[in-house]
């Protein structure tokens, strides 16, 4: 009753791909649907206040999607913030992570503690944040300031897209640094070893041997960090609500403000559709640049 | 074989029984309403309501104000049917009547006395002369003020304060050094928060949103003294952090001795003049809200209101939930469990001819002659197609009101300067009333 082994994977190509149609189409469906139910609002006239005024209204919910100066002004802010978060986390978690590497005293609960940060939840670090650190009567920043005979700092009023970008980098710097901290343990100490035996110093072994090393976990960070980023939300809700102005609104709260404050359905979806198209961008190279690194 | 199909069709009909018991014994009513400190004391008190009522349980959905309009906004326009009683403001109640969203409140019982209500208040709250809600409390705008401080400073207060005159003031009572600010208003963004001031300090200004063909007049002189005048007082006078501050804010920051003046709702009274809420309740002057140009829609006119949804299937026990809470026993029963400070203000005539609250509440007359003043079908200089006093009555207004509300605060924080921001606003207005259709 043994089965040969090889059956199905011949005839003609076509018995693989049968087995394969289930899971794909129940993929596809997944994707397929979703996306296209918000193409289709997004050539609607379709706002929840106004029951009356509906039908196909082509594409000018685009057409004032792109005329809307907050659009591109949503985009440029999410790319600096992304931008900005991304060094400080890369940069941040390499540095940090040549430290913990080190042997020294309580070395197991400071890696426990410099990690916590990302099992925090989004919403609850924004409101420690925006009421114990940034306040500018009770936070400690500002009793900091004071310390120094320095006048406190209104945070999110003067420096809205800086804090913001403070209080991600501190939820994902943890991330960055688990990631490269595990490639770390995987470096051979031998090579560092016969390196300082060649009279290399800390900064060159840095920078030719552990550096290179850590180039493919950098380019995963890079790219998980990339997805999540791209939807800060929970952020900017709590602290700044988009604001002052538009200086913190970034895609994600542009598409909320349009769908839940506007209650304009098909203007949000419009914009749903572009972010996916700049998510899709932004992949691809993301996508090549990683893959080409993993390669290697 | 027999035991395992059985089995379940017991736990089936064992479900039903519990189902259909329970349908029998009590209708569920679920009342979504807002944090606020009177609708907190309402929810402690219906357990009465309950126990004169055997056969209705009350379910509560209590949020904040801004995501309790979405939640209420999005269920009521796709049907949704979450909702047996709804929390709605003068803002919402026509709109939402006029689209058939809202059960109209007609043939209450003789003795819910609907006379008795304010008629200001109700007129906002009716769509064709039908009310659509009931109102709970309501509220108009004053000032508030330090008489401590005043008297320090040597100032005597006016029977009607100009703008000019608080600017001045505020510069006599500013100590920072202490961490008393000159005044305190309303800077956090969105057309409930910061825009109502705002759009009565405009009003007074001589401004209005919009001129008689729905063209927005938000760049014009009016709005840009204004706003100048706004984001002036404030950095000079203001508390540290203005733009984020909001109604609860800034009421906890006057009631903790902060502010010299406040500019606000006429329904936070209650609170300041409690002792134990309180560290300024006896030091605590008032004084109707300030005008420049013109008196006309200086200050404004609001009130939260209890509604039913066309959706609710159960109609009948709602109004009988809504016609309890807004009734004149309900303010008797809170007044003399809770103290008559804390009765929900602003709605009946009986709670002000009521001598026990007019002892209590030395604001009271007041407070009536100002939600009575307040006319939202004339609150601008020039005439206006809209009407509402701190609000535009129509649909697209959370919308542009929100958008405005963010220039403001960006103009507040130095951001962009007040012509960009005003500029900004116009533009932004324009688009958003082409695109529904009002201008073409």
């Amino acid at each position: 009753m043994t089965k040969p082994r090889a059956a199905g994977r011949t005839v003609g190509g076509l018995r693989p791909l049968m087995l394969q149609a289930p899971a794909v189409t129940l993929l596809l469906l997944w994707m397929v649907v979703p996306l296209g139910m918000t193409v289709w609002f997004s050539l609607q006239r379709y706002n929840l206040l106004m029951p009356g005024m509906t039908g196909f209204a082509g594409l000018e919910n685009y057409e004032y999607l792109f005329t809307d100066p907050a659009l591109w002004s949503a985009m440029g802010t999410t790319l600096l913030m992304v931008g900005w978060i991304l060094v400080i986390t890369v940069v941040g978690g390499t540095l940090l992570a040549v430290l913990f590497q080190q042997e020294f005293f309580g070395r197991g609960i400071a890696r426990v503690l410099v990690i916590s940060p990302f099992f925090v939840m989004p919403t609850v670090s924004a409101l420690v944040w925006k009421n114990m650190m940034m306040h500018p009567a009770n936070g400690v920043l500002a009793w900091l300031a004071q310390l120094f005979g320095m006048q406190p700092v209104d945070w999110f009023s003067s420096l809205p897209l800086t804090s913001i970008i403070m209080i991600v980098s501190w939820e994902w710097l943890p991330f960055a640094l688990l990631i490269l901290l595990t490639a770390m343990q995987s470096l051979d100490e031998d090579q560092v070893e016969a390196a300082r035996m060649d009279g290399a110093g800390p900064l060159s072994i840095f920078f030719f041997i552990t550096l290179p090393h850590l180039k493919r976990a950098i380019s995963v960070v890079v790219m998980i960090e990339m997805i999540f980023l791209l939807t800060i939300f929970a952020e900017i809700f709590v602290t700044t609500s988009g604001g002052p102005g538009l200086a913190t609104t970034n895609l994600a709260y542009l598409i909320y403000i349009q769908a839940l404050l506007d209650f304009d359905v098909g203007m949000a979806s419009a914009g749903g559709v572009v972010a996916i198209i700049l998510a899709n961008i932004v992949a691809i190279f993301l996508v090549r640049m990683v893959a080409k690194n993993l390669e290697e | 074989m027999k035991l395992a199909y059985a089995l379940p069709l017991a736990g089936v009909a064992a479900f039903g029984t519990v189902l259909g018991a329970s349908a029998v014994q009590a209708e569920t009513l679920t009342v979504a309403t807002v944090n606020n400190n009177d609708m907190v004391i309402m929810q402690r008190l219906s357990s009465a309501f309950e126990e004169a009522h055997p056969d209705i349980d009350l379910e509560w959905v209590v949020l904040e104000e801004n995501v309790l309009r979405q939640r209420l906004t999005t269920d009521i326009a796709t049907n949704g049917g979450q909702f047996d009683v709804m929390t709605i403001g003068t803002y919402e109640a026509p709109i939402w009547a006029e689209r058939e969203w809202l059960a109209p409140l007609e043939n209450l019982p003789e003795s819910y006395n609907q006379k008795d209500l304010l008629k200001p208040v109700m007129d906002g709250l009716s769509h064709d002369g039908k009310p659509y809600a009931l109102p709970f409390y309501g509220e108009s705008s004053m000032m508030y003020y330090r008489t401590d401080l005043f008297e320090q400073a040597g100032i005597e207060m006016t029977d009607q304060p100009t703008w000019k005159e608080v600017r001045e003031w505020a510069g006599k009572i500013n100590d920072p050094d202490k961490g008393i600010a000159g005044i305190c208003l309303r800077g956090k963004p969105g057309w409930g928060e910061n825009m109502a001031f705002v759009t009565t300090l405009v009003n007074t200004y001589g401004g209005r949103w919009f001129n008689m063909d729905w063209e927005p007049e938000i760049d014009s002189e009016s709005w840009n003294e204004a706003i100048n005048f706004y984001v002036d007082l404030l950095n000079n006078y203001g508390p540290p952090g203005a733009s984020s501050n909001g109604f609860n804010e800034n009421l906890a920051l006057f009631s903790q001795g902060k502010c010299g003046m406040w500019v606000d709702a006429t329904s936070a009274a209650g609170k300041l003049y409690n002792p134990s809420e309180s560290n300024v309740a006896d030091k605590l002057g008032f004084a109707p809200a300030p005008v420049a140009e013109t008196p006309k829609g200086s200050h404004w006119l609001w009130s939260w209101a209890l509604a039913i949804p066309a959706s609710s299937n159960s109609k009948d026990a709602a109004k009988e939930f809504i016609t309890w809470a807004t009734s004149q026993d309900y303010v008797e029963m809170v007044g003399e469990k809770v103290g008559w400070t804390s009765v929900p203000p602003g709605t009946r005539e009986s709670t002000y001819t009521n001598e026990k609250y007019q002892e209590a509440a030395p604001f009271a007359d007041f407070v009536l002659d100002a939600i009575r003043d307040a006319d939202p079908t004339d609150s601008t200089l020039k005439p206006s197609p809209y009407t509402g006093v701190q609000i535009v009555g129509i649909p697209e207004f959370q919308s542009i009101g929100t958008q405005v509300g963010q220039m403001i605060a960006a103009a507040l924080t130095g951001e962009m300067s007040v012509d960009q921001a005003l500029s900004n606003s116009q533009r932004a207005t324009q688009r958003t009333m082409e695109r529904a259709g009002y201008i073409k």
